[in-house]
């Protein structure tokens, strides 16, 4: 069974996690995000859980953090600048593999930019924000449907793999209404809890340790310094350093495959369009109005850890064109995993790519 | 056991007062949470076997904030310094203070940036030297414990690490009182401050703060009569105890 809707995409935003069981969320206000904030705190007290407005977006991520440890599944809402604010903390959160779930709905950069306009300005900023050596993952929704659908999974994902998961949105999707289909429950992957006299960093063949939840006898310490298999820290030995940063890395790098979640049109197409988030919707229309077999699409739901081996399905492909709300961040990604030439199409200044324009470009590669 | 500390370091004492207090509570080790930030002070939880978040610089009261609205039922005691809570984490110990959230903030003061080799803190005093105050410091310090007072905190005092009884009955009456309570632990700090401000070792460093410390009564006493309050002395007692509305208290 499922209920019908007709949702403002922040709104699925916020009933997609409480759906997948969210009972956290620390935030700050800033625009177009604050609709998500705004359900939150309407919202999670009737279901027993906690909302805290905090004083920025620094205290907002470590709330979220800490009550990731009590073994709540927690989450923030931002936009660009506030998530700039909160990259060292999603850099301890990675570090100590924490589970969280940070909404970002991009609005034009740089700086305080427009905040009211669409854009997929932080594509790379989620990507290699924080410093180090660093993997994360990051869903795209492309509908208001999508968020519903993203938000809840990218908490299974970030159980899963223990890594701060994002849902890389922008205001066109989060602002705007659309029919949106409710299903009465979603599906739930819980973190796996630490096995009791396991070592609670050393993991075991995907990478990934069992979670030692504060308050159950555990005795964990949690350090973002560099750290051993028992969690303490070790921060002059170069072989420690170099096992858990490729363990934190090749945890989701190597789990590409099983992440990968993307749509694939016209296989057989010359012209291939990749897209993400809501370009992908003026994409979906253009092969549509086009009518060609030799004109196809690759959408991507996950976005991060990159899809790679998703191109190689297009084998007639003669260029891949990947209309973008920046100036070709993820045309970048696509260029580095293939020979076929990559051809950025961006748009800046928050309106989305017409279908037509899209067309247009297209048919310039027939 | 081996640690960071170096030789003649206050924080070891502060620590164990603050261990012996919650001794005195009778809570049991995986209902206590130790939370801290960056700094020589903040490496306090990596000796303790609870639960414990070494977090990032200026963050452990946001992150023990997260911990303890999602579950009240556990204890969240915070290990934090000078320049960790009152310069980065200014933002966070005030909003903390206000929301009345229920924390034990416990603040090793020492005047200075330890971990990084002696740089001058919110809290250096005027006049003294620190390496980047090498001509003498010229900016006027804070009053972590009235500030916590004026941000709204429940309770408030502050020792040194020379009054290791009273240090004690401080946090232990902090994690007695429902809402946010901070302990303001002065502590010597003879390689990164005393021996650049002429007290090279541990002990003159322990005989200078007993000997500036003056009794909340006398002080106020002081106060009364309009005398005037010596600048290179310091009030140490209770500041505050009270009962204002606060924020993440188990329900009974």
């Amino acid at each position: 069974m499922t209920r019908l809707e007709f949702w403002q995409g922040n709104t699925a935003c916020a009933e997609g996690a409480l759906a997948a069981g969210c009972r956290f969320f620390g935030g700050y206000p800033i625009t177009p995000s604050t609709e998500v904030a705004e359900h939150m705190a309407r919202r999670l007290p009737k279901v027993g859980g906690v909302f805290v407005q905090m004083e920025d977006e620094l205290a907002s991520i470590a709330s979220v953090i800490g009550a990731s440890w009590t073994g709540k599944r927690s989450m923030t809402a931002t936009s660009g600048p506030g998530f700039s604010l909160m990259m060292e903390n999603l850099g301890y959160a990675i570090m100590t593999e924490t589970p969280c779930v940070v909404v970002n709905v991009q609005r034009g950069g740089p700086s305080t930019g427009q905040p009211t306009r669409a854009s997929q300005g932080d594509m790379m900023q989620c990507r290699f924000g924080s410093h180090g050596d660093i993997a994360v993952i990051a869903v795209s929704p492309g509908s208001v449907q999508e968020m519903y659908e993203l938000t809840a999974k990218a908490f299974n994902l970030s159980d899963r793999y223990r890594v701060p998961t994002f849902v890389m949105t922008d205001e066109i999707i989060a602002h705007m209404r659309e029919r949106i289909e409710v299903p009465d429950a979603v599906e739930i992957v819980e973190r796996r809890p630490l096995e009791k006299g396991a070592l609670p960093f050393a993991a075991g063949e995907d990478g990934v340790p069992g979670f030692p939840t504060f308050g159950q006898g555990y005795g964990v310490h949690v350090t973002g310094l560099t750290h051993d298999e028992r969690g303490y820290p070790s921060s002059t030995d170069p072989e420690v350093h170099d096992r858990l940063v490729r363990r934190l890395v090749g945890k989701v790098e190597g789990a590409r495959r099983e992440m990968a979640d993307y749509e694939v049109t016209n296989p057989d197409a010359e012209v291939v369009f990749v897209s993400y988030g809501s370009p992908g919707r003026s994409v979906k229309q253009a092969v549509r109005d086009m009518d060609d077999e030799r004109v196809g699409s690759l959408r991507l739901r996950v976005v991060w850890p990159f899809p790679d081996f998703a191109l190689q399905e297009f084998t007639n492909a003669r260029v891949f064109l990947v209309p973008e709300l920046n100036l070709g961040q993820i045309a970048r990604e696509v260029a580095s995993h293939t020979a076929v030439p990559v051809v950025p199409v961006p748009e800046l200044g928050g309106e989305l790519h017409t279908p037509a324009r899209l067309a247009k470009t297209a048919e310039e590669y027939l | 056991m081996p640690h960071i500390y170096c030789t003649g370091c206050g924080n070891g004492t502060v620590i164990n007062c603050t261990l012996n207090a919650v001794n005195q509570m009778g809570w049991e080790p995986e209902d206590t949470v130790f939370i801290s930030g960056i700094g020589c002070s903040s490496r306090a939880p990596g000796y303790i076997v609870t639960d414990s978040l070494h977090t990032t610089h200026g963050r452990a009261i946001p992150f023990a904030t997260g911990v303890k609205l999602s579950r009240p039922d556990l204890h969240v005691v915070v290990f934090t310094g000078d320049g960790d809570m009152a310069a980065i984490g200014g933002n966070h110990f005030i909003h903390a203070c206000r929301r009345n959230i229920d924390l034990t903030v416990v603040c090793m003061n020492n005047y200075i940036y330890g971990m990084t080799g002696g740089q001058g803190s919110p809290c250096t005093p005027l006049g003294a030297i620190s390496t980047t105050t090498p001509y003498g410091c010229h900016e006027a310090p804070f009053d972590l414990a009235s500030l916590a007072v004026a941000a709204g905190a429940n309770y408030v005092s502050r020792w040194t690490s020379y009054h290791v009884k009273e240090l004690t009955r401080a946090v232990q009456a902090g994690l007695e009182t429902p809402g946010f309570s901070l302990v303001e632990a002065l502590v010597q700090c003879p390689t990164g401050y005393g021996r650049r401000n002429k007290l090279r070792d541990a002990h003159s460093m322990i005989l200078w703060m007993r000997d500036h410390a003056v009794l909340m009564k006398k002080w106020k006493q002081m106060e009364a009569e309009g005398r005037p309050l010596p600048a290179d002395k310091f009030p140490v007692g209770e500041f505050v105890r009270r009962n204002r509305p606060a924020m993440g208290v188990p329900e009974e």
